[in-house]
């Protein structure tokens, strides 16, 4: 049954061949066994999980079961669960059990999803490689038996691998610079970061609020949009969140993509991409071909700013986000302050990780008197520039398509201590959530064993475009189905 | 030297409304310690704050008020600093895009003069908590009730130059506010909060100079003694050839002195920017035009009504006025007491004064406005003497009776103004009292003479207990003894 795809396991429920609870257990069962080769969970949850299995499986008997109801998955640990320790990967949050459910995972259990944990991430959601966990690295599933310690992507790389070695069918994850397709990417899995506003950030612990979205992963891209249609909505609790209606993103899976018009940025084709990698995206974009899509160059001429532009932007809302963990609330506390000063410093030295500090000490700075104007001030117009660029090519294209990285997973420790290096895993992610775009990572072939992800780009609110156009990949390729040894 | 004080004023006004500013929790006073915080107030991890309605009308409402211009689109930033009762480790306030922009208010001194006194801007802003030194033995409390009521901090330009204009200015704004309804006003309890910054010029001078801020005056008392320190502080340093330093100064009003909390240099940087989790606040025409819909009379125009409707002079219009409750109080008593300018009369004399004398508010008056317009009805219809009134007012004052009519009969304080009755008692009074009808009689000065007209109203008075009309008695000895 692990193999099996959230569409699949929900019709398997529904024609009684199995029960939530045997389904809960199978999965909890490979988690005990195999989680210690990957790390990709930092809580197991497992009698509430048995609980809620038992409880969907009444509700089943009384026919009140939706395509959710009794189907394990895990969220991503910076979405607040109530009365389950919710940590951001961090030491400050090791011992914070919130009082209260982010809608997201409200809006999970309300459809009777079964919560089986909390998967890894880097800290505070703060990488591209998950090695910024206070709970340690997670491995990717790929190249593993090689005796290769790869890193599975960040920030969301215990979603992502754990599905990737099918130990949940689909978590949650969010996506700030590129924490959801990178880490798709890298594990040979499906990801969506959806148009900022579309999903509410209530109980999503912030990083950078501007720019934070939560999303879907999962194998399939009909599994993204079953997810989605249990996420996306506005919600009162979170001003950001935008009124508008959602669709049934299943119900456009099948459309046809005659006439669709794909885009490739020509700065995302750059020499940074490896000609093999390259390739691949190229095979990619040639099954459009094959099914009726036109393709043309276009170009997001002020893309090469966006890093740039990330690193104070997403520190600078981050140093202030990151104020609230002092020790005095809740959280890790130092031992025995001498006073205030001493509270707040050693909280904060002892709490933080150095990926953490040293992006709270960038942002602190590109806000600081004398220095707004040339760094934040700047970013933000250059922020406009990058969202127009996105406004017009989406004139003359439906959808973008690029690699998602400039290169398959590398190993563990290759980029920790060049911080730069590890800033560019996103060159072709980071833009779109300046721009506030949804986009996706599909799964498209493998470099040296090792999976490689299509980036395809929408325009505002058209997740139903991207799953459409990811589901129908999906049915001529097999790319999405293939198994780590 | 002769020097010229400039003063400009920075309010706090805690908004009237049921919630926090960004959260659902109440934001009544009083409450056990850490009760009314939820998770946004104390800044759980993943919580967001969604704005409070209420609290953007309250602050158009005081932008109409002051004749300001209202902001079509109001920013919210963060203010960062690290203190244990703000738990986010920001203010989230409003910098370059303010609710309120430039406005004004004029202002009624004592000498008649009126001044007006420019609004910078007004935004609007979340308090924080409270920190508790005391009762926790070397150690600080932290009560986060208040973190995150709404309130509005007004700025005004330094246009007063007086300790008096500022004082004037402060107890205008705080006619207005509560007029408006959008702050309780209660300075005891901290709703209403002034910092004052202050700076000496030599006179006639153009350059302003160096300011200090003194924060945190919550009483008009305070303010004007506090006023007063620093001038003199101030004037001793620039006389003796010193500098001011700009600085953040704390006024203790108990001691009338003041320490410096910070200097410029040790300021912190707030590192302001956007907030990011608060969309810009579009207020549009219809928004505007609801609030002004609410606005009820003001200090201003109901002056002007009460002078043309009661016939008050300017001084008493302004007096009765000012206060929302006092100008409630003055037209119920008026409405009973057939006598305008004579209710206005007790409401400022007898009245005020023994609100005074017992730290009271209108609101807390044991008599209410229909009780005196009844006493004041009887005193405009010779029922009862004004001195016959004192105890009246006495007796409703202690609850000793709920109306002045049933209280004047109790006490038989009802004034004889039979005139047949009265006579008798003159002739009685004048035949006991022989030498001196004598002496008055030859006497030609008529000072002296109206001197001892008083000689025999004492003896009249207590004839008939108190209850002679005192102007008849007047009339008829004058008739007596001139026969």
């Amino acid at each position: 049954m692990h193999k099996k795809s959230v569409a699949e396991l929900s019709r398997e429920l529904e024609s009684g061949k199995i029960s939530s609870v045997e389904l809960t257990r199978e999965f909890l069962d490979r988690i005990r066994a195999e989680d210690r080769r990957y790390n990709s969970f930092i809580t197991i949850t497992e009698d509430q999980a048995m609980a809620d299995a038992k409880t969907a499986d009444e509700q089943r008997a009384e026919g009140k079961a939706g395509v959710w109801t009794g189907v394990p998955f895990a969220h991503k640990d910076i979405f607040c669960t109530n009365g389950v320790t919710t940590t951001a990967g961090s030491k400050m949050l090791a011992n914070f059990v919130p009082p209260y459910d982010a809608t997201v995972t409200a809006n999970f259990r309300a459809a009777g999803a079964v919560c089986l944990g909390k998967t890894n991430m880097d800290e505070f959601a703060m990488g591209s490689s998950n090695e910024s966990s206070f709970f340690g690295p997670v491995n990717n599933p790929w190249g593993l038996s090689n005796g290769d310690k790869r890193v599975p992507g960040g920030s969301s790389g215990g979603s992502a691998a754990a599905i990737a070695a099918r130990l949940v069918p689909a978590a949650t994850a969010t996506d700030t610079g590129g924490s959801i397709r990178q880490p798709a990417a890298l594990c040979g899995i499906t990801g969506l970061k959806p148009t900022y506003g579309r999903v509410s950030r209530y109980g999503m612990i912030a990083f950078a609020s501007s720019l934070d979205q939560g999303g879907t992963m999962a194998r399939t891209a009909e599994d993204n949009a079953l997810m989605l249609n249990v996420m996306a909505g506005f919600d009162p609790k979170d001003s950001t969140c935008v009124e508008r209606a959602v669709p049934d993103y299943t119900a456009t899976l099948n459309e046809p993509l005659n006439g669709l018009r794909i885009g490739l940025p020509k700065e995302y084709f750059s020499d940074q991409l490896s000609p093999a990698m390259e390739q691949q995206i190229r095979n990619a974009v040639k099954e459009y071909e094959k099914l009726g899509a036109s393709v043309k160059e276009v170009s997001l001429p002020h893309a090469k700013l966006a890093i740039a532009a990330y690193y104070v932007i997403a520190p600078a809302e981050a140093s202030a986000n990151l104020s609230r963990f002092d020790g005095v609330r809740y959280g890790y506390r130092c031992e025995n302050p001498q006073d205030l000063n001493d509270l707040y410093t050693r909280t904060r030295a002892e709490g933080f990780g150095s990926e953490v500090k040293r992006r709270i000490l960038v942002g602190t700075y590109a806000l600081s008197a004398g220095y707004f104007d040339a760094y934040y001030l700047k970013a933000q117009k250059v922020r406009r520039l990058i969202q127009q660029d996105f406004i017009n090519a989406f004139k003359e294209v439906d959808v973008l398509m690029s690699p998602v990285t400039p290169s398959p997973a590398f190993v563990q420790g290759e980029k920790t201590s060049d911080p730069v290096t590890m800033y560019l895993e996103d060159v072709f992610t980071i833009a779109v959530n300046l721009a506030g775009v949804p986009a996706m990572s599909v799964p498209a072939g493998f470099v040296d064993g090792l999976p490689v992800g299509l980036q395809i780009i929408g325009n505002y609110f058209e997740e139903a475009r991207l799953l459409n156009a990811a589901h129908q990949l999906q049915q001529v390729t097999d790319w999405h189905q293939k198994l780590p040894q | 030297m002769q020097w010229d004080i400039v003063i400009g004023l920075e309010i706090h006004a805690q908004l009237a409304t049921q919630t926090k500013i960004f959260s659902g929790s109440s934001t009544a006073f009083g409450a056990e310690p850490n009760t009314q915080a939820s998770a946004v107030d104390l800044a759980m991890p993943g919580t967001l704050p969604v704005p409070n309605e209420q609290a953007f009308r309250y602050a158009v409402m005081f932008g109409l008020a002051v004749n300001a211009e209202i902001g079509r689109r109001s920013v919210f930033d963060r203010k960062n600093y690290f203190y244990p009762d703000l738990p986010k480790g920001y203010q989230t306030t409003q910098l370059d895009h303010p609710i309120v922009g430039p406005g004004f208010v004029d202002v009624d001194l004592a000498d008649g003069r009126s001044k007006r006194v420019r609004i910078h801007h007004a935004h609007l802003e979340e308090d924080a908590g409270k920190s508790l030194h005391e009762d926790f033995d070397g150690m600080t409390g932290i009560d986060l009730n208040r973190a995150g009521t709404p309130l509005i901090e007004i700025v005004t330009e330094p246009d007063m130059n007086s300790a008096e204009e500022a004082v004037a200015f402060a107890k205008k704004l705080h006619s207005l506010v509560s007029s408006l309804g959008i702050c309780d006003g209660d300075m005891s309890q901290g709703s209403l909060r002034f910092d004052v910054n202050i700076s000496l010029k030599p006179k006639g001078s153009e350059e302003l100079g160096t300011r200090t801020e003194t924060k945190n005056l919550n009483s008009f008392r305070f303010m004007e003694q506090a006023i007063a320190h620093e001038v003199e502080r101030q004037m001793d340093i620039l006389e003796d050839g010193g500098r001011i330093v700009q600085e953040t100064r704390l006024y203790n009003g108990e001691r009338d002195e003041s320490r410096s909390m910070r200097s410029k240099e040790e300021a912190n940087d707030y590192r302001y920017f956007p907030c990011p989790d608060l969309l810009p606040v579009v207020i549009d025409e219809a928004f505007i035009e609801s609030a002004r819909d609410l606005l009820p009379e003001l200090p201003d125009e109901r002056k002007g009504r009460f002078k043309a409707q009661y016939g008050l002079n300017d001084y008493d219009a302004r007096l009765l006025s000012d206060d929302a409750r006092m100008a409630a109080f003055f037209e119920e008593t008026a409405s009973h007491g057939k006598d305008a300018k004579l209710a206005a009369n007790w409401v400022l004399g007898e009245f005020s004064a023994r609100l005074n004398a017992e730290d009271k508010t209108v609101t807390q008056a044991p008599i209410t406005g229909t009780q005196l317009g009844q006493l004041v009805a009887r005193i405009a219809d010779n029922t009862v003497s004004s001195s016959g009134a004192k105890k009246v007012f006495e007796a409703l004052w202690n609850r000793d009776g709920d109306n002045a009519d049933a209280i004047i009969e109790a006490q038989g304080l009802k004034q004889v103004s039979d005139t047949g009755a009265l006579e008798q008692m003159v002739d009685e009074v004048l035949a006991g009292m022989p030498d001196q009808v004598a002496q008055y009689q030859q006497e030609i000065d008529p000072k002296k003479q109206k001197k001892m007209l008083g000689g025999f109203m004492g003896p009249l008075m207590k004839a008939s207990k108190g209850q002679g009309n005192p102007k008849l008695f007047t009339e008829i000895l004058l008739k007596k003894l001139s026969d």
